[in-house]
């Protein structure tokens, strides 16, 4: 079960053709990842980190090469199939969150239940409720997302990405628009979900971020050049730390 | 995503933008409402005019003398149609219910100092039926009274206003036209004006024979200025014409290719022509009224575009999270719908109001028709569809990744 790969990419390349010139953003990407695995993927800008996280999401096909999620080879897959298949095996965390505005935070967090006929508003109800509590969330269920801070606001995306019980949950710069503390209560609840059994790829530029995962995927220029697992730190211990540093900086 | 949902997320997006909604709405309030007050008015206007023949007696049939023209000049009314006519009419018709002459004679009314300048019209007992008029008081003539060539008369309401100017009871007195008197037996209820405004109740009725024998001057007329008969039923009015025509004519010897001498017309015929009228204008404001819808509908096609321009970023998101385009697709097309409904909906209330005050300004039948109601309901939809599509369509065919980094 633990080393059961769920995701299995061979050989992948993904080209930009912008007016005559050709764009490598991938070229030749070959990994696995497997069940309860926490990846970080890192590397500097433009190096492909969001293009591999598109292909992992289902929302880009690659140019060629294969990618097996959870048995599925998703090449073969027509649109409303990727639909479907986002639904049911993916959760998405974004940068700027995306929440729908005007949006209480349970309804925001049932939105992908919602594209699942399969799930009775009871049970959309129930598990928006656990994903909320999940994220401890809980005592905020019907505010809007603008009566909630940058960090609360990503806790609630968070719920959205867990209430469909994904395979994996993919991430991109998730921790980017927050500033350090919330970055590290993030990366906690991030550990919580890891710990929790979750499989997680999390793409970051930021080597301390990366730091909480256990396993880094570096790429340059569309090619990995790293691979390898780490010793993963305590994201709870380093807040801790962080804020006992802050308290002495302010006396 | 199923429908009830699909109708929750709509109206709450429709409800963030409350202001613009509305303006969008307005349009297709507009165009509707134009339409249900353009069709019922429409309607109100052909049924006064119907109700208004058939007061005057919707199976009633006139015949009247042709102009006769001898090369080519004019010389007046002929003298077509006489006694033998009637009776060959009365005996033999098998459609016309009633059949009574009318010969005419203008006089002047005495009595006592009052004075009224009217016209005796000359009938049988039948043309009461004939022109659904009815006894207030008395009686009327009889046949009886038509073969003594009774010195008798049943008057109208104006008639009576303007000779008994004193409140007498008009029955059992005894007015004079020129040398003649006549003796009121009976006053009729009052008609009003008709459709061409003239006073219905400015009448004299007196037995035709007493008019031929008595008022021709020095010699007998033997020549009716008009018959008129009523079929049995409105529905038979155009055989009872057909029936008469063919009577008329063997008793006339006219041979088959010689026009006829006479003429008859049906209220049917008038009923047609009016109505011919008022629907060539019904159309034409009704095209006028759509015209306006079709300006709503370009006006909720740009809001829609907007709105999904505006909303490209939950596009993304929702077909991140697993929205197919068709769920896309669906959820603004169903915005667009909602839209043109509810808008229809307020439409169809306005202009019913309306066409209701209208109709009962105008004082003509409150009709509210119901088909344009129908009809406005399937075109608030297919105007939602319609307008909301190529927008919709916009939105299910964007990129999840761009749609996603639109700022
Ligand atoms: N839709 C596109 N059309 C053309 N080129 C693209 C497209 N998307 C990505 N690229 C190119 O592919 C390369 C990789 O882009 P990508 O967005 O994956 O980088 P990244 O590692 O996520 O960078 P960052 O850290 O800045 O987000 C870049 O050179 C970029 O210009
Ligand atoms: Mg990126």
């Amino acid at each position: 079960m633990e080393n059961e790969a769920i995701i299995q990419i061979r050989d992948l390349h993904r080209e930009f053709v912008v007016g005559s010139e050709t764009v490598h953003a991938l070229n030749g990407i070959n990994f696995s990842i497997c069940r309860g695995e926490f990846v970080s993927i890192m590397g500097t800008s433009g190096s492909g980190k969001s293009t591999l996280l598109n292909i992992l999401g289902c929302l880009d096909k690659p140019s060629s090469g294969e990618y097996i999620i959870n048995g599925t080879s998703v090449n073969k897959l027509n649109i409303n199939q990727l639909s479907t298949l986002r639904n049911r095996q993916i959760g998405f965390v974004f940068q700027n969150y995306n929440l729908l505005a005007r949006t209480t935070a349970i309804d925001n967090v049932q939105l992908p239940l919602l594209y699942n006929s399969n799930i009775s508003a009871k049970e959309r109800k129930e598990r928006a409720i656990a994903a909320l509590e999940a994220v401890k969330l809980q005592g905020r269920m019907d505010h809007f997302p603008n009566q909630l801070s940058g960090g609360q606001q990503q806790r609630v995306a968070i719920a959205r990405a867990i209430v469909n019980d994904p395979v994996i949950i993919l991430a991109d710069e998730a921790t980017g628009n927050l500033d350090t503390r919330t970055s590290y209560e993030i990366m906690t609840l991030f550990q919580e979900l890891h710990s929790k059994g979750k499989t997680i790829a999390f793409v970051t530029h930021e080597p301390d971020i990366a730091t909480f995962t256990t396993r880094t995927i570096k790429l340059r220029d569309g090619q990995i050049v790293l691979d390898e697992n780490i010793q993963q730190q305590s994201a709870a211990e380093a807040l801790a730390e962080y804020e006992k540093n802050m308290k002495h900086t302010m006396i | 995503m199923n429908l009830l949902n699909l109708i929750k997320i709509s109206i709450t997006a429709l409800t963030r933008n409350k202001g613009r909604s509305f303006l969008t709405m307005l349009g297709i309030i507009i165009g509707i409402a134009s339409v249900i007050v353009m069709v019922s008015i429409g309607q109100s206007s052909t049924q006064n005019v119907r109700s208004e023949l058939s007061s005057m007696g919707s199976n009633m049939i006139m015949i009247m003398p042709a102009r006769s023209m001898r090369g080519g000049v004019d010389m007046g009314t002929g003298h077509s149609l006489n006694r033998k006519d009637l009776e060959t009419l009365e005996k033999s018709t098998k459609y016309g219910q009633h059949i009574s002459p009318m010969v005419s004679s203008g006089a002047q009314l005495v009595f006592g100092s009052n004075n009224h300048s009217g016209s005796l019209s000359g009938v049988s007992a039948s043309y009461l039926d004939i022109r659904k008029y009815k006894l207030g008081a008395g009686i009327m003539f009889t046949d009886n009274d038509l073969k003594t060539n009774a010195k008798v008369c049943v008057v109208g309401k104006t008639v009576v206003e303007k000779l008994f100017t004193n409140g007498e009871d008009p029955i059992g007195q005894t007015i004079r036209c020129g040398r003649v008197p006549l003796k009121i037996i009976g006053v009729l209820e009052s008609k009003g004006q008709n459709q061409m405004g003239q006073d219905q109740d400015d009448i004299v009725l007196v037995p035709y024979t007493t008019i031929m024998t008595r008022f021709a001057g020095n010699k007998s007329r033997d020549n009716f200025n008009m018959l008129f008969a009523s079929a049995t039923s409105e529905e038979e009015s155009e055989m009872a014409a057909t029936e008469i025509t063919y009577i008329l004519r063997s008793n006339h010897d006219i041979k088959a290719g010689q026009d006829d001498d006479f003429e008859i017309r049906t209220q049917e015929e008038l009923l047609s022509t009016m109505s011919e009228i008022t629907q060539v204008l019904t159309i034409l404001l009704t095209a006028i009224a759509a015209i306006s819808l079709l300006v709503g509908g370009i006006g909720l096609m740009n809001i829609m575009y907007v709105t999904v321009t505006e909303r490209t970023k939950e596009i993304g998101l929702r077909m991140a999270i697993g929205a197919k385009r068709k769920d896309v697709m669906l959820q603004f097309l169903s915005e667009s719908v909602i839209l043109s409904l509810i808008g229809g909906f307020i439409g169809i209330i306005i202009g019913v109001c309306l066409a209701l005050v209208a109709a009962s300004a105008l004082n003509w039948p409150k009709t509210v028709s119901q088909s344009a109601i129908g009809i406005s309901f399937l075109v608030c939809v297919a105007t939602g569809v319609f307008f909301g599509w190529y927008p919709a369509r916009k939105a299910a065919n964007m990129d999840p990744i761009t749609a996603l980094r639109y700022e």
